[in-house]
């Protein structure tokens, strides 16, 4: 599974711009799935499973976009001065490489500013080398990603975009792994949920599923000096989100994951997040409403170029997973 | 005859916080399952309660739309015994100390709402207002026992009683917009000694306070012609002057800006004078804060009409309501209902 | 790549007398988020004899159909918001005088001194100020709040004026020179070319043109457009500011000018409302550059058009937006070039003529 998960996040595929990563997407589900459609946003839905008497029509989205940023202007020297797309910090940027679509590298600088201050985005820019804005290959409106390989720490794994390309793998896997569903089950591959939960929004909408689950990161609270620290840590088992700042998790649909990670020994831990959205409030708003809950992996460090998450926490995510499509779902 | 009264403080003590709305869905029910020929739970818990009109088939349809959800906070951590949490709804973290709480566990719990000594917490001296993720609940129990019946995402809720005030004015938590869901049932009520030409859907929304989750996605199954969208609005009272507010007790709001149908509007206004109800136009320049903001974008777009029963101390629990705005509230919808002609939405246009 | 064998049928619109007439008494209407009364009549008058199928929804959009001829034709929307940032009066005071609140984005520096047309009678009214004899230094120093200020009808206004009126800037349409100069540029820019291009409907496609309301309050009206039109493909045509003014150290590049007047139409790449469709965007741009009409890419930033409610609808829309650049937008008085509007129109007429089902053939590649 780490090589599945270091080609998904070693590939660019910032918001609106997730053409390659939908590639090698569809590469790796094409053997498991009954059928693959690309939807109006670039959301890739591969179905499997047919609808028994106790199934149902099942959505589980697993957003395939990154955050990125896109070149608003390239002065006189051939410096490019950028704009973002998603929640990126300034923080995380300065010394940051970049990659764009076109395979052009750079690297983030920043002046104007005294050390040990916090930069704005707009006193950032990205050097890719050139001498002047004539030989700058990058133009306007041209869209580029993190770069930072994939490292394995063994327990440990690091990457720029875990966020949310481990749940990519944890939802192929887990299409690998499910051998007999009673239920009719549509595999999102979302896109856009980074700059508003968009291509979750159509998918869910054209799915029309009966119930749905988001699979994302979830913050840890199990840094050095967080306080109050959040609940949930790295290694403790898959999280079973109960709400963050988009949705409230369907209570009856959390009650029967929590039963089913007991059922199955499966390591878990609750989860209350409270900033940040999920799929799961696209999922649950669409049409006349649909339950909906989210499955998550706990991740420090989100939305920098080294997001950390646990080997076990994945498997377990996966193993969940795979439970709950096999079994009908019970709400009550 | 429905003793609103008891009706209202039957709602006010049922926890039914955004998103988990079973408890107070469960009362609505029995209220209105005498009153209407059919209800049934959105895929989301919304309670829909349909009222068949006496009209020719196929019949216009006109939703009321009351949210039923409270606001309340969730347990995201437990430390020797103490439960951290956060907010569902918004509150405002200067009134939680000393609160009287539930908290929704293995079984319900009794707590209160403590806030730690300045000498615990980051800026030591001071005597300001505490941030809410430094409040805890205490429930009384040693840390083993909490460990066993509390678990991270249990919910929370007020535990304030009901209070009778002087002139027909109760007290009490939720409400906002408990009220609104008994303005409804006596609307109901009344409407079942009544004709009336079009299919009347009541419901009693859900998660109003977090998402409009309720407002999102039930006017999708049912598609109203009209939607009547009744909460609480601000009344004038402490801390509370200006323009967004009206008198209290002295009339519903009438609600007036982009979320609102000029047409519906004059409808409700025309039906207030004509049997003298008194009313205030409660101006919303922008979004009006309700379940209309939702029902107004759903499919191809619903006319809407909000309208207001005037509350003190909203989002505390010690919101203050008169019973007496409640029946004008009731009353006035079942009027306007009543007098729904069949093709009533030939005037509800924009060109007037 | 995009197939150009079927040319446009309808005859090429252009700017004239009568499209500036449209257009000043476009701008001069008033039309505040909610209320969008007056622009609407116009639109309902200028459309009722061109298209095939007109409505008013439930929030007052104008949705009006214009049907094709022949065979696979794409259903094509273009919004363009109807209405305007502006005030709605909120408390009525002694002597006349109203309290108020802005309806959209308006930079309350921009408030004080001016003058009104306050409901539906567009009554006149100004936005006064202390007098500066009566001010402190200190006090020059902070922005005068819009709930210090009130809108002065005069003594004798009685009930003529209640709350929940709206009002807005009461500057007139001018041309000058090059330019127009009016108020409400944004959208009515938008609305006007709206009309054109009804009125010169490339055959080949379905065009269902969508005059929005509440886009200032957000993209409420788009919304529910969207979901009844279900169109193919949608186009906001809108209007955007025009930052294209010196920095302030005469050495320092603007590099923030979001659009630029004589550079054409502004194509979106991406805004907080919408990453466009790169489908439509290279539709557009290579349109642009075969028909040798000037255009330009907007800046990408914040902001957004109705593409944004729109490209969310049912199960998305491939969306696209194109903005007439202006200066001074949100204000009492912005300004246009009419080469600007001209190559809008132009574009717009040419990019719809080349629409044929190949453009969303291919899966959207960004």
């Amino acid at each position: 599974m780490k090589s599945l998960i270091k080609q998904l996040v070693e590939t660019p595929g910032p918001s609106g711009f997730e053409y390659a990563i939908r590639d090698v997407i569809r590469e790796a589900v094409a053997d498991y799935a009954d059928e693959i459609r690309v939807d109006a946003l670039g959301s890739l839905i591969a179905k499997k499973g047919t609808k028994t008497d106790e199934g149902m029509r099942v959505m589980i989205s697993a957003h395939i976009d990154e955050i990125g940023l896109m070149a608003t202007y390239i002065d006189e020297k051939g410096f490019v001065r950028f704009t973002n797309i998603g929640g990126v910090s300034p923080l995380t940027c300065v010394g940051g490489r970049v990659l764009f679509m076109d395979g052009t590298r750079g690297v983030i600088g920043v002046d104007g500013i005294g050390w040990g201050k916090m930069p704005k985005l707009s006193d950032l820019f990205i050097d890719v080398g050139a001498t002047s804005k004539e030989d700058c290959p990058v133009k306007v409106g041209d869209v580029c990603g993190f770069e930072r390989p994939f490292i394995d720490l063994g327990k440990r794994m690091v990457a720029k975009s875990m966020d949310d390309r481990i749940a990519a793998a944890v939802a192929i896997e887990a299409m690998k792994r499910l051998t007999s569903t009673p239920h009719e089950v549509h595999f999102v591959f979302s896109t856009q949920e980074e700059v508003g939960l968009r291509g979750a929004t159509t998918a869910a909408y054209g799915v029309d599923p009966q119930v749905g689950f988001a699979i994302d990161v979830t913050r840890s609270g199990d840094t050095p000096r967080t306080n109050p620290k959040m609940a949930t840590a790295l290694g403790d088992g898959v999280a079973i989100k109960v709400r963050d700042a988009s949705f409230i998790a369907d209570p009856r649909l959390v009650d029967w994951m929590v039963k089913s990670a007991q059922e199955a020994g499966i390591p878990y831990q609750m989860e209350v997040l409270e900033a940040g959205g999920t799929d799961g409030r696209a999922i649950q708003l669409t049409r006349s409403g649909v339950p909906a809950g989210c499955i998550s992996i706990a991740c420090r460090y989100i939305h920098s170029p080294s997001e950390m998450v646990d080997s076990d926490d994945v498997e377990n995510a996966v193993q969940l997973l795979v439970k709950l499509l096999s079994d009908p779902i019970i709400l009550e | 005859m429905i003793d609103l009264l008891t009706h209202l403080k039957e709602m006010l003590s049922a926890a039914g916080l955004s998103g988990f709305e079973s408890p107070i869905r469960k009362i609505v029910q029995e209220a209105w399952a005498p009153l209407t020929d059919e209800l049934t739970v959105s895929k989301i818990g919304s309670l829909h309660g349909l009222k068949t009109g006496q009209g020719e088939q196929p019949r216009k349809r006109v939703m009321i739309s009351a949210h039923m959800d409270a606001i309340g906070m969730m347990v995201t951590g437990i430390h020797d015994g103490l439960m951290r949490f956060t907010e569902i709804g918004g509150i405002d973290h200067r009134i939680l100390p000393g609160q009287l709480v539930t908290v929704h566990g293995r079984e319900d719990l009794p707590g209160v709402v403590v806030q730690p000594p300045a000498y615990l917490l980051p800026e030591g001296d001071s005597d300001g207002p505490v941030e809410m993720k430094y409040l805890l609940v205490d429930v009384g129990l040693r840390p083993d026992e909490v460990a066993q019946k509390v678990r991270v995402g249990d919910i929370i809720s007020f535990a304030q009683e009901p209070l009778e005030l002087t002139g027909d004015a109760i007290a009490g938590h939720t409400l906002d917009n408990r009220v609104s869901v008994a303005a409804t049932t006596l609307c109901l009520e009344e409407l079942k000694s009544r004709e009336h030409h079009w299919d009347v859907w009541a419901v009693a929304s859900a998660q109003e306070e977090e998402t409009l989750g309720g407002a999102l996605t039930s006017p999708f199954d049912i598609r109203p012609d009209i939607a009547i969208v009744i909460d609480v609005c601000f009344a004038r009272g402490p801390g509370s002057s200006d323009w967004r507010s009206i008198p209290f007790g002295k009339g519903v709001g009438l609600g007036y800006g982009p979320n609102i149908h000029p047409a519906l509007f004059q409808l409700f206004e025309d039906k207030a004078k004509e049997l003298e109800i008194p009313y205030h136009r409660d101006v919303m320049p922008r979004m009006s804060g309700t379940d209309a903001m939702a029902i107004q974008v759903v499919a191809e777009g619903i006319p809407c009409m909000v309208l207001g029963i005037p509350l003190r101390y909203m989002h505390t629990p010690v919101e203050t309501v008169s019973l007496k705005d409640i029946r004008r509230a009731g009353r006035l919808m079942a009027a306007v209902i009543a007098d729904l002609a069949p093709d009533a939405l030939e005037h509800i246009k924009w060109e007037e | 790549m995009t197939k150009t064998n079927n040319q446009p049928t309808g005859q090429a619109p252009g700017i004239g007398a009568s499209q500036i007439e449209l257009l000043e008494k476009l701008c001069n209407a008033t039309a505040v988020s909610g209320d969008e009364h007056e622009v609407r009549q116009i639109v309902l008058e200028e459309i009722k004899e061109i298209a095939d199928e007109v409505t008013v929804d439930a929030l007052g959009n104008v949705l009006a159909t214009k049907l094709g001829r022949g065979e696979n034709r794409v259903r094509v929307m273009l919004a363009a918001h109807m209405d305007e940032i502006g005030f709605m009066i909120v408390n009525k005071h002694e002597d006349g005088l109203f309290e108020f609140e802005r309806i959209g984005g308006i930079d309350e520096r921009q408030l004080p001194g001016k003058s009104v047309l306050v409901g539906r009678e567009s009554l006149p009214g100004v936005i006064g100020a202390k007098p500066i004899h009566m001010t402190t230094a200190a006090e020059r120093n902070n922005k005068i709040e819009t709930s210090a200020l009130r809108i002065d009808l005069g003594p004798e206004i009685g009930d003529r004026v209640k709350p929940g009126d709206r009002a807005t800037f009461a500057t007139r349409f001018e041309v000058i020179g090059p330019s127009i100069r009016a108020k409400a540029l944004d959208n009515r820019l938008g609305v006007a070319t709206l009309i054109e291009l009804l009125k010169h409907a490339p055959e080949q496609i379905d065009l269902l043109a969508a005059f929005t309301v509440q886009e200032e309050v957000g993209l409420r009206g788009a919304r529910v457009a969207a979901y009844a039109f279900n169109p193919d493909m949608a186009i906001a045509v809108d209007a955007t500011p025009a930052y294209d003014l010196p920095h302030w150290d005469d050495d320092d590049e603007n590099d923030r000018y979001n659009t630029r007047l004589d550079a054409g139409p502004a194509v979106y790449v991406l805004d907080a409302a919408t990453i466009p469709d790169r489908r439509l965007v290279n539709w557009l741009v290579e349109t642009a550059q075969q028909a040798e009409i000037p255009c330009q890419l907007r800046q990408p930033g914040g902001g957004g058009t109705d593409a944004g409610a729109i490209h969310k609808v049912r199960s998305g829309i491939p969306s696209v937006s194109v903005s007439v650049p202006i200066r001074y937008a949100h204000t009492a008085v912005s300004l246009a070039r009419l080469d600007d509007w001209t190559s809008t129109l132009k574009l717009l007429h040419t990019a719809l003529g080349r629409v044929t089902p190949d453009l969303l053939a291919v899966e959207r590649r960004d």
